[in-house]
């Protein structure tokens, strides 16, 4: 493939993109390539500056600085030919509550010069049966797939999703997800925001980590994941305000980091069934009590601590 | 609602969407359809004609008191209030008595020359104390009193009312509209879709026209049944006046809204364009009653031009080319405005 297919089979290209307000730095020369056809995730925590990327993305805000190119068109020139091919849902936009499903489809519907029929996009986001129910009594998740359903209805190249399930129950994010699925099979591409790390994991093709607005780490999950050099993640805390002291804990075999943070120690390790024996001798050598106990799969949660010292959801 | 599966036009669509939106809104039928009507109920009862008013007279108590009283009660059209010395001057200023009488020889009056009820007391009383002190009238005066319908003050009231209807609800209901749509982001969503943004703007004034039909038709109506207000001019004239005029408080309210972030913002400015068109744009009262220095101001609101043009088809059967100035001036307010509003307006 010559380095020309490969900037046309990109379906974004941004490189070096900045934005700040007022004193405010959102975006600090960031750089992304989403392939055609892949479904790519930037994850991050609150305020990483997710948003105002997806939004210059689609042509809402204007970057202060940095290339932007969507589907090989550029924003200031081909708005209105880029406008009909992309499908956008953004952060916490509330349709008119006033308004049925139909007729808020049917309206956006009206917008573009080709796409599925008022029926067909119903069906795709499964409400039917809600065609004439107000928007506003339907329920959250039912509300959400509406929004996706207007970002649909032209039947997108590129579709953009800024936080598509946040306040969403488990059943209603699980609906959404399948939905995506489902417009993944046909060949379209989808660029999300999330500060999910199952989220990412599960729909992600490859995933961009962002914090402070920059891009922090890059890549498919799992490449993510085995990047930390283990696979799995021993979190433990001591009882009545002790701490252990960390040095001896490195050295336990199977360890390959300690991060220590407001009473709580991380340990990545890369055989538990090794280093959860040899960790309790250590304590009880050190003479505390734990206080919690837990191990798991290491997840992008883990990625993003590793490279930050701190967690996705630091509230 | 049919079952259409692929939309018209986006105007049409966001048109129908924005009277969708509107009758689905109890409360707003009620503020454009059901308040207009019950002011101008209100009104019309209370400056209807009612044939000559009585005047009302204090008489102080004390000596002379039940001469005077005596005297005034023969003469028609007066009603007498006894009243303490002290309490005379109380009872002038809340418009209990509009003339309070000391009794003496001479007697003395004291009322308010600044309000022409007051004045007109004074005069009524003097002429029934000088009759019953023995002044013989040298002639009685032949009567033509003006109960013509269209020269009533009702009929000059209810064009103005209809011009304030149509600023007032084209104002709130579009600024409203738009400045929710930008609050809850709905402006900016329909922002990152292919919409052209005239056709936004055009079908809030589009879906506005529609109400008109039933807030100007209704206002109109009402008046005609109730208090008789005539409509001498065309019925074709009259609508045009009405359509232009609501186009150009159409655009007046985009161009309010077209930046407000808050409601509360929107409403602010919403008042300060309306408030002085209240005042001077002869809704209540002649326009006239200003200084000449102001008049060209004046007649450029839009107001002004609404509700002249208005009375000029109503009672004096004006038609469309007697109107031309006042359409011309609605004409450059809904054009300049609409054009604005669309280069200025907020969509995030």
């Amino acid at each position: 493939m010559t380095e020309r297919e490969a900037t046309q089979s990109a379906a974004v290209v941004c490189r070096g993109l900045q934005k700040r307000y007022g004193d405010v730095v959102a975006v600090a020369g960031l750089d992304l390539e989403v392939r055609s056809g892949e479904c790519f995730g930037l994850l991050g925590p609150n305020g990483a500056g997710k948003t105002t990327t997806i939004e210059i993305l689609e042509g809402l805000l204007e970057q202060d600085a940095g290339e932007v190119e969507v589907l090989g068109l550029r924003w200031g020139a081909d708005d209105r030919a880029l406008r009909q091919r992309l499908g956008i849902q953004l952060q916490e936009t509330q349709l008119n509550e006033k308004l049925t499903a139909e007729e808020v489809v049917r309206l956006f519907r009206s917008f573009y010069r080709r796409g599925p029929s008022v029926s067909e996009v119903l069906e795709m986001v499964e409400l039917e049966s809600k065609r004439r129910s107000r928007v506003g009594k339907l329920s959250g998740g039912q509300k959400q797939r509406l929004a996706v359903a207007c970002a649909l209805v032209n039947e997108p190249d590129l579709l953009f999703l800024d936080e598509p399930t946040t306040g969403l129950d488990p059943q209603a994010r699980r609906q959404l997800w399948s939905l995506l699925d489902r417009f993944r099979q046909n060949g379209g591409t989808v660029v999300l925001t999330t500060h999910y790390m199952d989220e990412a994991e599960t729909l992600c093709d490859r995933v961009a980590i962002v914090d402070l607005g920059r891009v922090i780490a890059l890549g498919t999950p799992r490449a993510l994941i085995s990047s930390l050099g283990a696979e799995h993640v021993v979190e433990f805390a001591v009882g009545h305000g002790a701490s252990a002291s960390t040095g001896p804990l490195a050295g336990l075999p199977g360890v390959t980091d300690v991060l220590a943070k407001e009473g709580t120690i991380r340990l990545r390790v890369t055989e538990p069934h090794v280093v959860i024996p040899a960790l309790l001798l250590e304590l009880e050598r050190q003479r505390l009590d734990l206080s919690q106990f837990a191990t798991h799969h290491a997840t992008l949660e883990d990625v993003f601590v590793a490279h930050t010292g701190r967690h996705l959801r630091d509230e | 609602m049919s079952r259409r599966e692929y939309p018209t036009h986006p105007l049409v669509e966001l048109t129908v969407a924005r009277l969708l939106e509107f009758v689905r809104e109890p409360e707003a039928v009620f503020w454009v359809v059901v308040f207009p009507l019950a002011l101008a109920f209100a009104l019309g009862i209370a400056f209807r004609s009612k044939g000559a008013e009585a005047v009302f007279a204090g008489v102080v108590e004390g000596a002379g008191s039940a001469d005077v009283r005596a005297a005034l009660s023969s003469a028609p059209g007066i009603r007498i209030r006894p009243i303490p010395l002290d309490r005379a001057d109380l009872a002038l200023r809340d418009g209990e008595v509009q003339v309070v009488v000391l009794p003496g020889d001479p007697p003395t009056y004291r009322y308010d020359a600044t309000r022409p009820e007051s004045a007109l007391a004074r005069l009524t009383v003097d002429a029934a104390l000088q009759r019953a002190a023995g002044r013989v009238d040298r002639f009685t005066a032949g009567e033509q009193r003006l109960e013509v319908i269209g020269a009533r003050y009702i009929d000059w009231l209810i064009p103005g009312l209809l011009g304030m209807n149509i600023m007032g609800t084209g104002m709130w209901s579009i600024g409203f509209s738009v400045v929710w749509a930008r609050t809850r982001r709905v402006l900016k969503r329909l922002a990152a879709t292919p919409m052209l943004r005239r056709d936004y703007l055009l079908a809030q004034m589009l879906a506005r026209l529609v109400f008109l039909v039933v807030e100007a038709g209704g206002l109109l109506g009402f008046a005609m049944l109730v208090f008789s207000v005539p409509i001498r001019g065309s019925l074709i004239t009259l609508s045009a006046v009405v359509l232009v005029g609501a186009l150009a408080f159409g655009g007046l309210g985009l161009l309010v809204a077209s930046r407000a972030r808050t409601i509360e913002a929107a409403s602010g400015w919403m008042n300060f364009a309306m408030l002085p068109m209240w005042v001077v744009s002869g809704v209540f009262f002649s326009s006239a009653h200003f200084p000449a220095a102001t008049q060209p101001l004046i007649h450029a609101l839009p107001l002004t031009a609404l509700n002249d043009a208005l009375r000029a088809v109503m009672l004096d059967g004006a038609p469309v080319r007697a109107v031309g100035s006042e359409l011309a001036i609605l004409s450059a307010w809904a054009g300049v405005c609409f054009t604005v509003a669309l280069k200025v307006f907020r969509w995030k």
